[in-house]
């Protein structure tokens, strides 16, 4: 059965959904007033769920359940940086926003992106997390003062593990830009050519740029995909290149938004979801009018796709972690809105229906089978 | 000395309000607390023994602003959930 995983500004919930992925049973809220940025299912055991969570007071920590979210436990030693001596100036985690479970053949490593900019990695099953420092202490003292100075911006997320090669890892930085590990994150190349940043003095800076998400095909690895605050990009490897596939949607629309999400099976098809972020950058459904957008040729054309979506005075959006797919056929997609709503497609976008209201904003969807 | 603790720590404290302890210094408390309480310490004071921005120390109705403070046997902490952070 298909499980969509919620986390909220106020807690998470779980929707259970039957066969036909049309009706849902919800279970919730777990942590009732805790900011979930990420609730993810360990897809090796099919089992496992980590919760990344802080509250508006409380500092920010992990959680684990391996009954179903019936009973959790914190972890032991969460994220945090190293402490320095006294009198110096150190940096200290504010939210754990991003969690990954590492490669299949190492069970129980995970990894997990913070506010500000941090990479910890756990690798017993998410007790205990240490830094990784090739990140932590080597990237970031070259990228700092890149990262540094923006409220709300610089965060670690998109960890995506080479499934091929467990030590081959992308990352997206908020305000940092994409880097790529080929040694298990002892070292760090930026990945950022191609990409638009307008808001950087040096449009060809090697990194800086703004990545809101990017996801990585899981049948070809070297499909990349990019949603960025500047766009949506696609990259082939081993080329170094992003191609503004955005370049192609409707100049009413734009190309900017949060989420990108690709199709289980095709690796040219994908979905993003528009904002606007024009003028002053709203950040809301352009005119109003939320709608998907899928490409079916890999970025070389869009079609809208809005069909049981308000026509007009919607003024919510989607965040980068609250769209989401299925891997079922045809494929489910699911999304998560500012405003509360989920939303669901069981036609793989043609049609949508609202699964849900009124809850806290939505920071993120994940779909699981369980 | 008398602690008294918020409402968001209640899960770690199993529901206590107030606890009995003994410490020289705000720090040395919070040592005992996650003795205690595993996992509070973290949630209220961050990994550069920066009290937290939304929690506030008060021993014996002052505000004290980092661990190092003193505590005498017979003094009163109170921590505070500030009004904020929603």
């Amino acid at each position: 059965m298909v499980s969509l995983l919620v986390g909220t500004r106020k807690g998470a919930f779980v929707y259970r959904g039957d066969t036909a992925r049309k009706t849902w049973q919800v279970d919730g809220p777990h942590f009732l007033g805790s900011i979930v940025n990420h609730l993810v299912l360990d897809p090796r055991d099919g089992r496992t769920l980590l919760l990344a969570a802080k509250t508006g007071h409380l500092g920010p920590t992990v959680f684990r359940s391996t009954d179903g979210g019936k009973n959790w436990a914190e972890a032991k030693t969460p994220p945090a940086f190293k402490t320095v001596p006294s009198g110096e100036k150190g940096r200290a985690v504010d939210s754990v926003f991003w969690l990954t479970a590492g490669h299949v053949s190492e069970p129980d490593v995970w990894y997990a992106g913070t506010a500000p900019v941090g990479l910890f990695r756990s690798a017993d099953g998410g007790a205990t997390w240490a830094e990784v420092e090739g990140f932590n202490d080597r990237l970031y003292e070259r990228i700092k003062d890149s990262v540094v100075n923006v409220p709300d911006g610089s965060l670690v997320h998109s960890i995506l593990v080479h499934p091929e090669d467990p030590r081959r890892v992308y990352i997206g930085l908020s305000t940092g830009g994409v880097f790529e590990s080929t040694d298990g994150g002892e070292s760090w190349v930026p990945l950022n050519k191609g990409i638009e940043a307008s808001f950087l003095p040096d449009g060809n800076a090697e990194f800086g740029h703004d990545p809101h998400l990017l996801a990585m095909h899981p049948l070809d690895p070297e499909r990349l995909y990019q949603q960025n605050h500047c766009g949506i990009y696609r990259l082939d490897r081993p080329s170094v290149e992003w191609r503004r596939i955005g370049a192609h949607m409707p100049k009413e629309i734009g190309d900017i938004g949060f989420p990108v999400v690709l199709h289980p099976r095709d690796r040219e098809c994908l979905w993003v979801f528009p904002m606007d972020g024009t003028d002053v950058w709203p950040r809301v459904s352009p005119g109003g009018r939320p709608a998907a957008y899928r490409s079916r040729d890999g970025g070389a054309s869009w079609e809208r796709q809005d069909r049981g979506m308000p026509e007009r005075q919607a003024w919510w959006t989607v965040k980068r972690q609250a769209f989401c797919a299925d891997a079922r056929d045809p494929v489910g997609l699911y999304f998560g809105t500012t405003s509360g709503e989920i939303w669901s497609s069981t036609d793989e976008g043609a049609s949508w229906s609202q699964i849900s209201a009124h809850l806290p904003e939505i920071y993120s969807v994940v779909a699981a089978e369980v | 000395m008398r602690v008294v603790l918020p409402s968001p720590l209640f899960s770690y404290s199993g529901g206590q309000r107030e606890i009995e302890a003994t410490s020289e210094t705000l720090a040395q408390l919070m040592g005992v607390l996650d003795g205690r309480f595993p996992g509070m310490r973290h949630r209220i004071v961050d990994e550069q023994n920066r009290i937290r921005p939304h929690i506030r120390f008060f021993v014996n109705g002052d505000s004290a602003t980092t661990l190092d403070h003193r505590l005498s046997a017979d003094d009163e902490v109170l921590i505070v959930a500030a009004l904020s952070g929603g």
